[in-house]
């Protein structure tokens, strides 16, 4: 139902868009008049949404004007490109905050975890474009150790352009997918803390104790398990808020990606492309959410799918 | 020699700049097969000892004195890796709260398997045969079918029943319980404890039953503990502290049983309500809420006082009148 | 005055001055503040009025490079010739409007809407709490670059930057008020049906008076909670849309536009357009930060958690 609510409202956001269309075009009042005619737009709204309704449904959102190609085309381009950053970050955020937020839920009192938790909140007041920034300053230009722009070089794997499986291309992720998990990183590990440090005191979690179990299990397996349902929540929820933050990325790293064009579409003021980002932006929300969905009912026993027997 | 003996236990939490005593040296023993009530009202200390007996108080609770003397070893003084091979193996406990208990996102048959694994040598097949046994003896129809369940699958009854198949699991020698029906509802309440009374005496089993219930532990118990603000007040044979309470608070918790013959009748409270740990009056702890108190009980904190299987710390047992309450809970 | 003594022995202000990260954060935050509301008085230069600006001292770097530093621009200038401090002043000035005015709108349609919803529930409630779903699920980010941008193109960026400062509140104002709804909502459920309320109800209050009288109060120390954090995330945000060209233009920069504008000649050595602004970014987000965590642990309100 939720979902179902997602798709409504980003279908709704874009009634008006086809009329921008006209938007910083010098043309006289008159052809103005003519154009409008031509392109339909005197017709009444209704008529003209489902018009746009009907197109965007077999896949035709408009030709891009600065690329003068479909505008889905263009972007399907430049989407491995963002997805890459995406799993990047992701596999970055996952691999340090789950161990570090463990780690000072188990131990609040050490040094290391009073180091991490005055790091986190140093990270969460850092913005995005900022580490990026000084990333590129200080690995790219200062120490030189690293390359600045792009994305490199890469290879073509079932039609698919990525940059995972060469080293230039693996080289040129490094940095980006580090600055764009910089700011949830430290977010997850808050949360994986505080989840975990509740966790820990409840009944069950010390009746694990009371079994003798080793700690490694009564840790991992019973009490990091229930952390994770809300993380999981949460993590669906800052799905939109990383896409975001790929724009910002982007920008800095002149990564070819979809935020990086949605900029450049902004700038040109291509509105087919805009609509089509925001239609994918759109696709994607509805398809993380749905995934979230289903992972948090594959791990959480009490959650049980409609029509799966109880 | 007792199988478990408690000699002297001191327990505090330290907070910030005041540290607050939880217990004040309490000393039980218990034999083996032997059944002990320890009863009191909420905060008088009975939890945190039986937590303290597995070294389980929650932080920032300490140990701070005495022995806990388990099979002639001092359970207070082992480390982890030693204390793990006798939580859950020699001594199981059951908690108040099945709902609580029992991990929501494990399956029945994983959270028995577990335990069993941790403490013996076996395949997985093996343990998972030992468990459907022991949820056979706990009466759960069809455990073949449990195993595979999730605790919210099941109702509170039969998840308190599964808690005590776990208990029972490593056959241990004393299962601790705290209020181990209090959640549950009336009419299973004795169900349950009927079959944790059946199973330790099949088994041979040491129970230590914690309640604030006196009719429960006077059906079920052989001796009893009263404690208040951290103190042990009465101790002896639970029929005879039943029948003749020596201390003014036990006579309290028996008038405040609801009589049955005698329906419509007020319920008698004990006027008050146990003091705060940090607020603890000087001499005999329930000396404002008592109705015998004078002078003398402020004084000193008095010593269990009487022959062995029944004392009571107060100074005024002797001038106490013979306890008219109306048969108790029998 | 009794009032003023009794706030300064209380325990809140005990344990205040006990924390010097607290304290440290408190009057650094003040201090940045006091600042920016003072700019017009304590920068040396205006840097809107183009009359005191000469395009020959552009990227004249901070003082303290004693080849080329220039006495009368202590900590530079920028590639148009502005005096860095004056600039930074004004743009926290712009920054901190922004993210004050933000969090003053999110706060009144949030614990307006929880007061609602809160209070009469059924499907006002459903209806409230089902958009604050789909609103908390979008980011606000998103939608602010999204609409932003969408406006920026109806607009055509003439018009737009002379907008830039109420489109900027109203956009982070209104994404990001279920926070304060769902938080305010909770606490009236809590309230609702205590005796006081209903003993209010008696005496024959309205019902907008037992809200805001009774309610309101006790939702109090979250909301600060809140706030506090929120300022600085609407600063963040702020900041990133001004430095993707969205938020406020070059001629009227905010600490994000400031930084943008600097990004490009930061390789070619004019480092101190970029770094001195990200600096003081850094310090004013962080410094709130640190005093909403320690707000949060000391007055410890159970915050909406999802």
């Amino acid at each position: 139902m939720f979902v179902i609510s997602l798709i409504g409202f980003s279908i709704q956001d874009n009634l008006g868009d086809p009329l921008r269309e006209l938007v910083g075009q010098s043309v006289s009042e008159a052809e103005r008049d003519a154009m409008r005619e031509r392109m339909g737009l005197n017709d009444p709204f209704l008529v003209q949404y489902g018009r746009f309704l009907s197109k965007a449904v077999q896949g035709d959102l408009g030709n891009s004007y600065f690329f003068k190609k479909p505008a889905l085309e263009v972007i399907a381009a430049k989407f491995p490109a963002t997805l890459e950053l995406v799993i990047g970050a992701t596999f970055i955020i996952v691999v340090f905050s789950v161990p570090l937020g463990v780690f000072c839920a188990i131990n609040p009192k050490s040094w290391f975890s009073k180091f991490i938790m005055g790091f986190s909140i140093v990270g969460i007041s850092v913005p995005v474009f900022l580490t990026a920034i000084f990333s590129i300053y200080i690995f790219a230009v200062e120490l030189g150790w690293m390359p600045s722009y792009g994305r490199g070089e890469t290879s073509d794997l079932l039609g698919w352009q990525s940059g995972f499986f060469t080293w230039d291309g693996f080289v040129h992720l490094i940095l980006p997918s580090f600055s764009l998990a910089s700011i949830m990183m430290p977010l997850f590990i808050r949360l994986i803390r505080s989840e975990m440090m509740e966790i820990l005191q409840m009944d069950y979690v010390r009746f694990a104790w009371a079994k003798g179990l080793y700690p490694a299990r009564v840790w991992f397996v019973h009490a990091l398990k229930n952390t994770l349902l809300p993380v999981i929540t949460v993590g669906g929820v800052q799905v939109g808020t990383m896409l975001a933050y790929t724009i910002l990325t982007e920008s800095v790293f002149q990564w070819p990606g979809m935020g990086f064009l949605f900029l450049e579409a902004v700038n040109r003021v291509d509105t087919p492309l805009i609509i089509a980002y925001i239609i994918v932006v759109g696709l994607i929300f509805v398809v993380t959410n749905t995934i979230v969905d289903l992972v948090y009912t594959w791990v959480n026993p009490t959650v049980k799918l409609v029509g799966q027997k109880s | 020699m007792a199988l478990l003996e408690v000699k002297d236990l001191q327990v505090e939490f330290p907070l910030g700049r005041k540290t607050l005593q939880a217990l004040y040296g309490i000393d039980f023993a218990l034999d083996k097969g032997e059944r002990l009530g320890i009863v009191g009202e909420s905060g008088a200390g009975k939890s945190v000892a039986a937590f303290s007996i597995l070294n389980l108080l929650s932080k920032p609770g300490r140990i701070s004195g005495g022995e806990i003397l388990f099979e002639g070893r001092d359970l207070s003084k082992l480390n982890d890796k030693e204390m793990r091979t006798i939580r859950g193996n020699r001594i199981s406990m059951i908690f108040q709260d099945p709902m609580m208990t029992l991990n929501p996102v494990l399956t029945i048959g994983t959270q028995m398997v577990e335990c069993l694994k941790a403490h013996r040598d076996i395949s997985s097949a093996e343990a998972r045969e030992i468990a459907i046994s022991k949820l056979r003896e706990v009466m759960i129809p069809s455990p073949e079918n449990r195993m595979d369940s999730y605790p919210h699958e099941l109702s509170g009854g039969m998840r308190q029943r599964v808690v005590i198949a776990i208990a029972l699991l490593t056959d241990p020698s004393i299962i601790i319980a705290d209020e181990p029906t209090t959640a549950l509802d009336v009419t299973i309440q004795a169900e349950i404890m009927a079959l944790m009374l059946e199973l330790c005496k099949t088994n041979n089993v040491g129970l230590i039953l914690i309640t604030h219930d006196l009719a429960v532990v006077s059906q079920v118990t052989e001796r009893i503990m009263v404690m208040y603000a951290g103190r042990v007040v009465e101790e002896g044979y639970t029929q005879e502290v039943i029948k003749n309470p020596r201390h003014p608070y036990t006579r309290g918790l028996l008038k405040a049983l609801p009589q049955e013959n005698r329906p419509g009748q007020r319920l008698n409270q004990i006027p008050g309500s146990m003091p705060a740990l940090d607020a603890i009056p000087a001499g005999c702890a329930f000396n404002p809420r008592c109705e015998f108190a004078d002078g003398d009980c402020v004084k000193a904190v008095p010593d269990l006082v009487g022959e062995q299987g029944h004392r009571a710390a107060c100074v005024h047992v002797d001038r106490i009148p013979a306890f008219v309450g109306a048969g108790g809970a029998e | 005055m009794s009032k003023v003594a009794t706030f300064l022995k209380s325990d809140f202000v005990f344990r205040f001055r006990r924390d010097k990260v607290a304290v440290g954060s408190f009057i650094v935050v003040m201090a940045l503040v006091l600042c920016a509301v003072l700019a017009p008085l304590i920068a040396p230069y205006n840097p809107y009025d183009l009359t005191t600006i000469d395009i020959m001292d552009s990227e004249i770097p901070p003082v303290w490079d004693k080849s080329e530093g220039d006495a009368r621009f202590l900590l530079g200038t920028d590639p148009q010739g502005r005096d860095m401090l004056s600039t930074i002043l004004y743009g926290m000035r712009i920054s901190l409007t922004i993210g004050f005015f933000a969090v003053l709108l999110q706060a009144t349609i949030g614990v307006a809407i929880g007061l609602l919803s809160g209070y009469l529930g059924g499907r006002v409630d459903a209806f409230f709490m089902r958009l604050a779903d789909i609103q908390l699920s979008l980011s606000t980010l998103m939608v602010a670059i999204i609409t932003l941008a969408v406006f920026q193109a109806a607009f055509g960026a003439e018009l737009y930057s002379e907008l830039a400062i109420f489109m900027l509140v109203m956009v982070i104002g209104i994404a990001e008020w279920p926070q304060y709804a769902r938080t305010v909502r909770a606490s009236v459920l809590a309230e609702k049906h205590k005796e006081y309320v209903d003993a209010a109800r008696v005496i024959g209050m309205s019902q907008w008076r037992i809200m805001v009288r009774h309610i309101l109060p006790n939702t109090l120390s979250p909301i600060l909670v809140i706030s506090t954090i929120q300022v600085a995330n609407a600063i963040i945000s702020e900041a990133a849309l001004s430095f993707l060209g969205l938020g406020m233009p070059v001629n009227k920069p905010s600490l994000g536009s400031l930084i943008s504008s600097g990004f490009e000649f930061i390789f070619s050595g004019s480092w101190w357009i970029t770094v001195i602004p990200s600096i003081v970014l850094v310090v004013l987000i962080l410094s709130i930060n640190l005093l909403g965590d320690w707000l949060r642990d000391v007055l410890n309100p159970k915050l909406y958690k999802d």
